[in-house]
């Protein structure tokens, strides 16, 4: 009767291999969010380059950024319609307008942001699609 | 017998890879003419030496030009006198491909930063919008001095008419993105205007192979 009862400890345990070797298949296939990354180099990696630096105090980088926390609810918004304020990435000022791209539905943005928020060494949460969704209502 | 059959094929492919040992030089790029063959004294124009004489070979070059650059500078052909320099067209507001072409462009400027026989030149071809101010400010925020790298406006018959001497593009389209159609291509001219080399500016392996060429025509032209 031991054997058959349900034990936390044990599923806990499969339950972190299986994770841990979830991890081991994302690390060693690439990014993910491989969608994600089709459609950043589509749109977005002519401006903010494959690596995501940016380019000197022009175009601010996605690598490392701040922003991408601070401004967490503000980037569905960005994406599709685009950037006119100055805004304060790593400390420093860009202030040059960024286009938006319309076409984008709420699926695309959602994985262009969880593509970036999991690349270049960015490790901020992911995006659920519900929130996206709820964001791009909001938008100013 | 066979083998050596072999070995010798092996050899003959080998001594044809690496035929001389001249040091590489880059090819002149253009239509050549021969003067009273090809092309009589009157037909000699801007694009060809008009001091040549009968039987003279010639290539093309880099006709006079006159554009402002970032600092109000007049720049012309006498600016890039005894240097080589590496010439694009872009726009400020260029939502493809330029940012990539600024990026490699940075990456040439940072190379020969400290060698002032080369030079960077680029035109805009948005002449309503990028204005000296605005060409100054993109300047700036790109972090590059003015002798260094010219960011240069004009006449815009001017500016897009020498695009096709250095073999680019550039045009108005109202249905390209941000309303101009233009190449990415970076352009190497020698000390004599003649074009010698170019790459794409948005793919940095071709960057590299064409740094290697700029080192080619600065060992042709300046001997080390």
């Amino acid at each position: 009767m031991q054997n058959l009862k349900f034990s936390p400890r044990r599923h806990g345990k499969h339950g972190a291999i299986g994770i841990f070797l979830l991890l081991v298949f994302a690390a060693c296939s690439g990014t993910p969010y491989t969608e994600g990354e089709r459609l950043y180099k589509t749109h977005c990696a002519n401006c903010h380059m494959d690596d995501g630096v940016g380019l000197s105090a022009l175009i601010p980088p996605l690598a490392g950024a701040d922003y991408l926390e601070t401004a967490r609810d503000r980037l569905p918004c960005i994406l599709k319609y685009g950037l006119k304020d100055t805004i304060l990435v790593n400390g420093r000022q860009y202030a040059e307008q960024m286009p938006g791209v319309p076409t984008l539905s709420p699926v695309h943005i959602t994985n262009i942001l969880n593509f970036i928020n999991h690349s270049w060494g960015n490790s901020n949460p992911p995006y659920r699609l519900d929130e996206v969704e709820r964001l791009l209502e909001q938008c100013e | 017998m066979k083998h050596i059959f072999v070995l010798g094929i092996a050899f003959t492919l080998f001594y044809a890879c690496n035929s001389g040992n001249a040091p590489r030089t880059l090819p002149i790029l253009g239509n050549r003419v021969v003067v009273g063959d090809t092309l009589g004294l009157s037909g000699l124009s801007a694009t060809y030496d008009t001091k040549a004489a009968i039987g003279d070979t010639l290539y093309p070059i880099i006709p006079d030009f006159a554009f402002v650059d970032q600092d109000s500078q007049l720049i012309t052909n006498a600016t890039f006198k005894d240097k080589i320099y590496v010439v694009d067209f872009f726009f400020i507001h260029c939502p493809t491909i330029c940012p990539k072409v600024k990026a490699n462009g940075l990456r040439i400027y940072k190379k020969y930063e400290n060698d002032d026989r080369v030079v960077l030149l680029s035109h805009s071809i948005d002449v309503k919008n990028d204005t000296v101010a605005a060409l100054k400010r993109h300047a700036e925020k790109l972090g590059i001095q003015t002798n260094r790298w010219h960011l240069v406006t004009g006449d815009h018959d001017a500016i897009y008419g020498i695009a096709d001497d250095y073999f680019s593009v550039a045009t108005e389209n109202p249905d390209a993105p941000g309303g101009f159609d233009h190449s990415g291509r970076l352009i190497l001219v020698d000390k004599n205007k003649h074009v010698r080399s170019f790459c794409d500016g948005t793919d940095a392996e071709d960057v590299d192979r064409f740094m290697k060429d700029i080192d080619v025509l600065l060992a042709e032209q300046f001997g080390h």
